[in-house]
């Protein structure tokens, strides 16, 4: 089971720019590796990322096997009204993930 | 008499060293061709990103370290200069690589919700090698910046 860790701040100004910081675990196996008996090992990897606030869409990412195990991605939010962040990740053999962050406006 | 035998083993040990050297040499050279990786589809994968509009230098600032130690966990920022409003914003940043085995590393769409154009994430990097980071405004046009990475220990090349 996947762990994800999200650094935001509890409370904002309104209209403030916020960074978010976001980090899963994952192996991101590439696809391009090989066993000890030189079997290729299968691609699995996470490849898409959504952050909502409030149900709409801030951004998007599609990662390929180019971005490290444990992919951390960290981007910038503005603040408008108190509401929850969601965060997405979705990759290979149905892997998915979701966790979320609340954010008061003070 | 004594002289001229110095001399000719120093003759014979200078031919012997040089004759090792181009022996050490030539599996050294051909290890490293072997393990040199071959250019990717990178600019045929940005042709058919920007289609018919021309990518223009600047706004984009990428950061990453001009030399990696290990290139299974490079840090790259993008920052692109806009002001991220609705009627002007930054629609996607795409990042490349022209020496990885996919040219693709990363796309991010993102709009005005996001207030500024910025993203940190950690890459792979198989060899030495241009990361390039191209910005899709949302007036169509597009800006990029590269960056040349000398990597020490290639990501993709271990096994298990």
């Amino acid at each position: 089971m996947a762990v994800a860790r999200i650094e935001a701040p509890k409370t904002a100004q309104r209209g403030q720019i916020i960074e978010i910081r976001t980090l899963i675990s994952h192996a991101m196996e590439t696809g391009y590796r090989r066993d000890y008996l030189g079997k290729p090992l299968p691609r699995d990897i996470i490849t898409g990322f959504t952050c909502t606030y409030n149900g709409a869409e801030v951004c998007r990412a599609v990662f390929h096997p180019a971005i490290s195990a444990n992919p951390y991605l960290a981007f910038a939010v503005v603040i408008a009204e108190s509401g929850t962040l969601q965060f997405t990740w979705t990759g290979d053999n149905g892997f998915t993930f979701t966790e979320s962050a609340a954010i008061s406006v003070v | 008499m004594r002289d001229r035998m110095t001399r000719g083993s120093r003759r014979r040990f200078l031919a012997a060293a040089g004759g090792l050297a181009v022996v050490t040499a030539l599996p050294l050279t051909a290890a490293a061709q072997m393990n040199r990786t071959q250019p990717n589809n990178m600019p045929q994968v940005i042709a058919r990103l920007v289609g018919q509009s021309k990518v223009n230098p600047g706004r984009v600032r990428l950061n990453l370290p001009p030399l990696v130690e290990n290139g299974h966990l490079v840090p790259l920022s993008v920052t692109v200069d806009s002001p991220m409003t609705e009627a002007d914003h930054v629609k996607a940043i795409h990042v490349f690589t022209d020496k990885n085995p996919l040219p693709e590393v990363l796309s991010f769409f993102l709009g005005p919700r996001a207030g500024r154009a910025s993203l940190s994430t950690r890459v792979r990097l198989a060899d030495s090698e241009t990361v390039v980071a191209i910005a899709q405004m949302s007036d169509g046009s597009f800006w990029s910046e590269s960056v040349h990475v000398v990597v020490t220990t290639a990501a993709c090349l271990e096994e298990l």
